[in-house]
């Protein structure tokens, strides 16, 4: 890897403004070098309008980008910058009368240092379908060959925009080994989603934007603070119910729990065992990332 | 560079040769034109006031140019605006191709497709139209230099015009529309002549009037030159006009080419 800085991307106060509207109102984001950073969020949060910003497809209003230590809309033009960046956009065109082997040769010519075409072909699993008019591969096949273009010039920085939607759940779980094996080669990959599967797959740092805003970030493990969540703690009372509570130390509350119940409790076979037995029907959760997300983002899904 | 321009050309052509239909319509077309407006008209003796000028004649050269600037205008805007439409161009423009590569790309298609329509126009023509081939060379040159101003100059609008519609499923109609206008007032299906002089005027506008006639400079004879409403060929103007139209449609292109519909 050629990378002058540690930060693939910067983002400060980047905003975008269509008819009045924000669609981007304030976003910072960094993505480091060698990273796959996931971009969660509804339909028209602004993911997408973000992504083309940093692709140098769209103009921004404020703020503050640099990809790969340039500045995208002074870039755009610029073939060395373009060389560096790989884009699956959310679609796009392609030339349904050539085959797979001749449209990767092709774009193979654009680049600098492009990877070998036979190779890519091979990597993005298309191998069976090499000599295959482009018109007729099947859609999980169009988009694999939108990553073979993508990657063809071997870029330093890659950007997915919701490369999987319209995918079944297999072609989907293919999919994600091939990103996870462009990431160990040292891509930097920006992947844009909104199944939360997905990016917990995937990405070592989850950003959720809504309404134009990133609203949380941080690993799939403590997005939202979801490791420091309260726990929820219910358990049955037999011949009462169920009763359930909510608190921040669940360990402390079960030893107490056992305590107090100390007299009912009974042993897997049913023999009367005090504070040693076990609590019926005891279950301590935390909130599900699917949770944080549909908290995050306020019902907007 | 060099490498990126043969590369697009050559996609270029193999994507075109084997989109049987476009192939058959661009190369019919003309063909099929000369055949009916041959025989339709042939018994007139609208040419035979002029010795030596036959009506098959008047139609190879007016066919030449319709077809010429149908491959270089209406295919190729029609074909950037779906290009653009679906996203392609999109595609394009995020890899490091100079997109100098894309324009050159498509005029040697479109140079390589116009040329050998002209063929089978020819050929057809002196088979069955009593067409005679040019046999001076200086007749071949004015092809030559006509042929390259003119398709690089209808390209060029092509390219200009495929920006003007909004999305691509309205860039059809609206280029189809403007090229059929354009045809009748240019003499590719009338003689100039008879084509009213407000409408001439505005054919004069446009590179299409200006390549049929310097095609006609090329395959009828001099006396035909009686039939222009400038009485002669006007050469030089025929240069300096199509110049014109090559150097101002590659600064509004350079002004006005999108890569992406805006939505």
């Amino acid at each position: 890897m050629t990378m002058g800085t540690d930060s693939a991307v910067t983002v400060r106060g980047l905003r975008k403004v269509y008819n009045d509207q924000p669609a981007v109102d304030g976003i910072d984001l960094d993505i480091k070098a060698g990273e796959i950073l996931a971009l969660l969020g509804p339909n028209g949060a602004g993911k997408s309008t973000t992504v083309e910003i940093l692709e140098g497809f769209r103009k921004r209003d404020a703020g503050m980008v640099t990809v790969l230590g340039k500045d995208p809309d002074n870039s755009k033009r610029d073939g060395k910058w373009r060389a560096r960046v790989g884009i699956v956009a959310q679609s796009a065109g392609s030339v349904p009368e050539l085959t797979v082997t001749e449209i990767v040769r092709h774009f193979a010519t654009f680049y600098p240092r492009s990877k070998d075409p036979d190779e890519v072909i091979t990597r993005t699993g298309l191998d069976e379908k090499r000599n295959k008019r482009v018109g007729t591969l099947s859609g999980g096949q169009q988009r694999r060959l939108d990553v073979a273009l993508a990657i063809i010039g071997n870029p330093d920085l890659l950007f997915l925009d919701e490369p999987t939607t319209g995918f079944d759940p297999a072609a989907r779980r293919q999919f994600w080994h091939l990103i996870e094996d462009l990431n160990a080669d040292g891509t930097t990959i920006l992947l844009t989603t909104h199944y939360l599967e997905e990016a917990e797959a995937l990405a070592k740092r989850i950003a959720v934007i809504s309404a134009g805003k990133i609203v949380a970030e941080g690993t799939p493990g403590a997005l939202g603070g979801r490791d420091m969540a309260s726990a929820r703690l219910s358990w049955e009372i037999p011949g009462t119910g169920r009763r359930t509570m909510t608190t921040a130390t669940p360990t402390q509350a079960v030893r107490k729990l056992a305590r107090e119940l100390a007299p009912v409790l009974t042993d897997a076979v049913g023999v009367v065992t005090g504070v040693e037995g076990e609590i019926p029907g005891l279950t301590v959760t935390r909130p599900t990332l699917e949770d944080v997300y549909l908290e995050l983002i306020g019902g907007k899904e | 560079m060099t490498e990126a321009i043969l590369a697009r050309g050559s996609v270029e052509l193999k994507v075109f040769f084997r989109d049987k239909t476009t192939v058959a319509f661009i190369f019919a077309l003309p063909a099929i034109l000369l055949v009916l407006l041959g025989d339709i008209f042939g018994a007139q003796a609208a040419a035979s006031t002029v010795k030596n000028v036959t009506v098959g004649q008047i139609y190879v050269a007016g066919m030449a140019a319709g077809g010429i600037a149908a491959t270089s205008f209406q295919y190729l805007g029609i074909t950037i605006a779906l290009e653009r439409g679906n996203g392609m161009l999109k595609r394009l423009s995020g890899t490091p191709m100079p997109p100098v590569a894309y324009f050159a790309g498509k005029i040697i298609q479109v140079a390589v497709c116009g040329l050998a329509e002209t063929v089978i126009l020819l050929a057809v023509g002196t088979t069955f139209y009593h067409v005679k081939l040019p046999d001076q060379p200086e007749q071949w040159l004015t092809f030559a230099w006509v042929f390259v101003l003119g398709t690089t100059a209808c390209a060029i609008a092509g390219i200009a015009v495929s920006s003007i519609p909004k999305t691509s499923a309205s860039a059809s109609p609206i280029i189809s529309l403007s090229f059929t206008v354009l045809q009748f007032i240019s003499g590719v299906y009338v003689p100039l002549i008879d084509v009213p002089p407000w409408l001439r005027d505005i054919a004069s506008l446009f590179p299409l009037k200006w390549m049929a006639q310097g095609l006609r400079s090329v395959f009828l004879p001099a006396q035909a030159q009686r039939l222009e409403p400038a009485g002669t060929w006007e050469h030089g103007r025929i240069a300096l006009v199509l110049l014109i139209w090559i150097a101002g449609g590659l600064v509004i292109c350079a002004r006005t080419f999108r890569w992406q519909n805006s939505n």
